[in-house]
């Protein structure tokens, strides 16, 4: 039994130690977003000190860094992850009720074309989506929800479809014998029952929208309009050689929300991101 | 009684069916709307255009398959396809078998188990243009010392690419196999204690057996995710470096099907698009058919089960 305890503790540490070695590469970017550019290439594991020491100047300078203010690309990333997210929370669950509960030769098809939209690449659509999306003046962060509601339907359906279909029936007759429409009905008497799906699926868009980047590059008029991922990207195409320290400056001030984001909702993240492991 | 109450409740639900479909255009309409828009209409013309020769949607003739040929004859197409098998299976071990270790480890219930699973999980909600970024800089900071780069020499950047994608995917995988082991009924693994079973008999006649659903689903993921790879191969390497072959091709060393599909279609040619649009038709065949296969497998386990 001593023995088994101690190689319980043994294990410990050399996760532990593993857990060290794999926090490294944030700790990188930290120490390198505060040390002056020259450094960066030749001393990258250096701790910044005394002449390297850059304080906060690769903050101030990425802001404007690249003739495009990295706080409206920012701004925009949110703004498409809000919209697309909550587009395709209220759509998707409102037309998996539909499917689930009418159940006839329509919503069938629409079903299984979700089903099957799955397994299909973007790189698939990418041309003729983007084509489209132009045509239709989807190309800004305001309409650009449209599109992932669109190419992003098929998880989310998938995934509301097999909840609703674990529901009762009865719910919903009684509620319908009370006088209650299938408005009433669906906002008041299924939608909060959906809420572990909600916050799944909800997760799993937020992730996926907010780092995505072939979609927004290739729809978004990126004259006008950059995301954060596209911003970086366009840096290392360009500035990010002239100026490393600024460019990590960039990538510390986007990955901060996104871990803080991670540690306030870690658990319905891993259950969400479980739970859409079905994607494949 | 019992059947007036069943009768009640069918007509019930067929009256609340009927009800809800005269809502369709409310429930099922938009997602409609969006999904023809952001996915079916494109799917289709995308599959149209793969017959055609086309510099935009809208000036596009029919050829047959010359797209297809030439996207097969493409050396880069060829290259990228292998160089793309080779990374999918290679991730596959690199990734799964430290995730399984690792899950197997937190599962044995070990102190600071949890800090330890947030912490392997986290880089998995980094985007891969900012992995790849960060990953360069890191690469580049050491092989400087070596007066070369990760751009320069085309085994650094697979195995770089492999070490990013495996800081990215270990912790994705391990989610999923602590869920296998934790399914494993309690009763099974004292009775195997009981009987006097070592610990690698325990692993391997129990343990594994009963994860395998979660093994296959890993494998598949790996596999798919390995094929489909954009972002981290674009912003790690984006294809260098380059090799120019005699007849004048030049062979992107460390591209990936996806990037090259990508590059087909907007480089400065624009004739190629024909090309670019079959190439990425059979992508999707590809993509679909390793899906089918693990369709196919899962259902087998089921039967079994």
């Amino acid at each position: 039994m001593k023995s088994s305890q101690r190689s319980k503790t043994t294990l410990s540490v050399v996760l532990g130690i593993i857990c060290i070695i794999y926090v490294l590469p944030m700790v990188v970017v930290v120490l390198n977003s505060f040390k002056l550019n020259t450094y960066v290439k030749t001393d990258t594991f250096a701790i910044p000190t005394g002449e390297m020491w850059a304080g906060f100047s690769n903050f101030t300078k990425g802001m404007t860094f690249g003739n495009y203010p990295f706080a409206a690309s920012a701004g925009y990333s949110v703004l498409i992850t809000v919209v697309s997210t909550a587009l395709i929370l209220l759509f998707t669950s409102m037309a998996a009720w539909f499917i689930a509960r009418v159940d006839d030769k329509v919503s069938r098809i629409v079903y299984y074309l979700c089903v099957f939209s799955m397994v299909v690449p973007f790189q698939m659509v990418m041309f003729t989506l983007s084509k489209t999306a132009d045509t239709l003046k989807l190309n800004t962060p305001w309409t650009i929800p449209v599109v992932y509601l669109g190419f992003g339907a098929g998880l989310a359906i998938f995934m509301f479809v097999g909840f609703v279909k674990s529901i009762p029936l009865e719910i919903e007759e009684a509620a319908a014998i009370d006088g209650a429409g299938p408005v009433k009905t669906f906002f008041l008497v299924v939608l909060p029952m959906l809420k572990p799906t909600l916050i799944s699926v909800g997760i799993l868009e937020i992730m996926w929208v907010w780092n995505d980047y072939l979609l927004p590059y290739l729809v978004l008029d990126r004259t006008k309009y950059m995301t954060i991922p596209i911003h970086i990207q366009f840096l290392k195409g360009s500035y990010g050689t002239v100026d490393l320290g600024a460019t990590m400056a960039l990538i510390l001030l986007s990955i901060i929300p996104v871990i803080v984001f991670y540690l306030l909702c870690q658990k319905h993240i891993i259950k969400g991101v479980a739970a859409g492991a079905v994607k494949g | 009684m019992s059947k007036y109450k069943h009768k009640q409740g069918k007509s019930n639900a067929s009256n609340l069916k009927a009800q809800i479909r005269q809502w369709w255009w409310l429930f099922l309409l938009p997602v409609v709307a969006a999904f023809l828009i952001g996915f079916v209409w494109p799917f289709i013309q995308g599959i149209y255009l793969s017959f055609c020769s086309f510099k935009t949607t809208s000036d596009a003739t029919l050829i047959g398959f010359g797209n297809y040929g030439r996207a097969l004859s493409d050396p880069t197409f060829v290259h990228s396809f292998w160089y793309s098998a080779l990374f999918a299976v290679t991730s596959l071990i690199f990734i799964n078998i430290p995730a399984f270790a690792v899950a197997y480890a937190l599962t044995q219930d070990i102190k600071f188990s949890n800090l330890y699973r947030t912490v392997f999980f986290m880089p998995n909600l980094i985007g891969g243009i900012v992995l790849g970024y960060i990953w360069s800089m890191i690469f580049d900071g050491i092989l400087s010392h070596y007066n070369t780069s990760i751009l320069l020499n085309s085994t650094y950047g697979f195995w770089g690419l492999i070490i990013l994608i495996c800081w990215q995917q270990i912790g994705y995988m391990m989610i999923i196999y602590i869920a296998g082991l934790q399914a494993i009924p309690t009763d099974m693994l004292e009775a195997a204690e009981i009987d006097g079973a070592t610990k690698a008999q325990t692993l391997f006649r129990v343990i594994i057996p009963n994860v395998m659903p979660s093994i296959t689903i890993c494998m598949f993921l790996s596999i798919t995710n390995g094929f489909k790879l954009f972002d981290q191969n674009l912003a790690l390497t984006a294809g260098q470096p380059f090799i120019m072959n005699p007849d004048g091709t030049t062979i992107k060393t460390t591209e990936m099907l996806a990037l090259n599909i990508f590059n087909t279609f907007y480089n400065s040619n624009a004739a190629s698009r024909g090309t670019a649009q079959a190439k990425a038709v059979l992508f999707f065949i590809l993509v679909a058919a390793i899906g089918l296969v693990q369709l196919q497998f899962t259902r087998k386990r089921e039967v079994q089960q």
